[in-house]
């Protein structure tokens, strides 16, 4: 099948994914979207959780945080503020982090810490519900 | 004439500021390529989000969000980026001159000390003090930047601009002046390190988008964001302005510090050898004198 989609997968630090591939699903905040080429042009917001890509018969599988996603016929655009691929995911490291996350929810914080932390607990439980998932 | 001694001092002295110059200098250049790295990685985001910002533009018609609201520009605030410390040659005086040029009424939001110690001694309006570490965080610009659009939407202000250095490359950076709020045509997020616009032009034809669950709520969280990270872009770009010229005033210090040395090297040596021979004239004459 020639018919692909271009998947771009970009954060602050990095463009993390950048290739054609057969279909994406990712989670909107209005719910999954499984994404074909083809797909009518959509604008949404992505929630935190898991993109699952399905490039040459194989399923590649990401962690990502919030951001936003544009969808064309050929090309799915995804802004987020965090994506890790499920084999890059450490996950000791990821669970000291949502540990030391926790801690800190409990301290007093200001607003824009709180926030801060909060991203930073969410990052780290979804990388690690990513990984668990898809443990060998 | 001064003395041998004088000048010995001196030549010490001034090597002493040489060291430090050159520690400077290498501690800035160090720095910058970190900073100029991270002004860097943000760019193909910076893209992207300004290719999804101009194609939504497209697919919405007859809808307007109030961060975008032009009005008749009456108050404009301004903010002004600078760095903490000095020595970092005509930086922060270039930045300020273009202050100056602004008109009196106008109120500033300043990050970096610099710039608060400027506003503050030239008794303009100073609306908020922010400050950003040497590695700016997107926290810290998200506050400048959620202070700002407070302030914009509460109808304190009715247009905000931002002021700073912009890079361009190791030997020059420039004060830029870019407009920040209302965004214009959403054509924002431009910024980084001389962030290719051409994307906005070279877009497909029209498609018209379906926005999920909305355009207000999407938009109402892509715009803010992208103010946001278009802050933090600009804070990072500073952060490389600032070590950059850092780097070349201190190289500039240490290359006068070494040629003032060999002058006084050579003042040195002459002085010297006039002693000697006036010296050795003394001994002769009055070797003759007794003989």
């Amino acid at each position: 099948m020639a018919y692909t989609l271009q998947l771009e997968i970009v954060t602050p630090e990095a463009k993390v994914f950048s290739e054609n591939v057969e279909m994406v699903t990712l989670a909107g905040i209005e719910g999954e979207l499984g994404i074909l080429p083809g797909h009518e042009p959509v604008m949404t917001q992505l929630a935190a959780g898991e993109i699952t890509v399905r490039k040459e018969g194989k399923n590649i599988f990401l962690a990502v945080g919030e951001g936003f996603v544009q969808i064309t016929g050929e090309r799915v655009a995804v802004l987020t503020d965090m994506a890790v691929k499920a084999d890059d995911i450490d996950e000791v490291k990821a669970e000291e982090a949502q540990k030391k996350a926790e801690s800190r929810l409990s301290q007093k914080l200001s607003d824009e810490e709180a926030a801060t932390v909060h991203a930073a607990l969410i990052h780290a439980t979804t990388q690690l519900n990513v990984k668990r998932r898809h443990k060998k | 004439m001064a003395s041998t001694r004088d000048i010995r001092r001196r030549i010490k002295s001034v090597k002493n500021t040489a060291q430090i110059t050159k520690a400077m200098q290498m501690v800035a250049a160090a720095k910058m390529r970190k900073a100029q790295q991270a002004a860097l990685v943000g760019r193909p985001y910076a893209q992207l989000m300004n290719e999804i910002m101009a194609k939504a533009a497209e697919g919405m018609v007859g809808f307007s969000h109030p961060l975008m609201q032009p009005r008749p520009s009456s108050k404009r605030a301004v903010i002004l980026v600078s760095s903490d410390r000095g020595l970092c040659g005509g930086l922060n005086s270039n930045l300020f001159r273009e202050v100056s040029k602004l008109e009196k009424n106008t109120v500033f939001i300043t990050a970096g000390k610099k710039a608060a110690q400027f506003i503050a001694r030239t008794r303009r309006t100073l609306a908020a003090e922010f400050s950003y570490k040497d590695t700016p965080e997107f926290t810290e610009a998200r506050a400048i930047s959620k202070f700002v659009q407070q302030m914009f939407l509460k109808e304190e202000v009715d247009a905000v601009d931002i002021l700073f250095p912009r890079f361009v490359n190791t030997l020059t950076q420039q004060p830029q002046l870019i407009p920040f709020l209302p965004i214009g045509k959403l054509a924002a997020a431009s910024a980084g390190l001389n962030a290719p616009t051409k994307a906005l032009a070279e877009h497909s034809p029209a498609e018209i988008f379906e926005f999920e669950p909305d355009e207000e709520s999407v938009l109402g969280e892509l715009l803010p964001h992208s103010l946001n990270f278009q802050m933090h872009q600009i804070l990072l770009e500073t952060k490389a302005s600032e070590q950059s010229a850092r780097m070349v005033a201190m190289k500039n210090a240490t290359d006068n510090a070494k040629q003032i040395i060999k002058d006084l090297t050579l003042e040195y040596n002459k002085l010297r050898q006039a002693n000697i021979t006036k010296e050795l004239l003394e001994i002769t004459t009055a070797q003759m004198a007794v003989g």
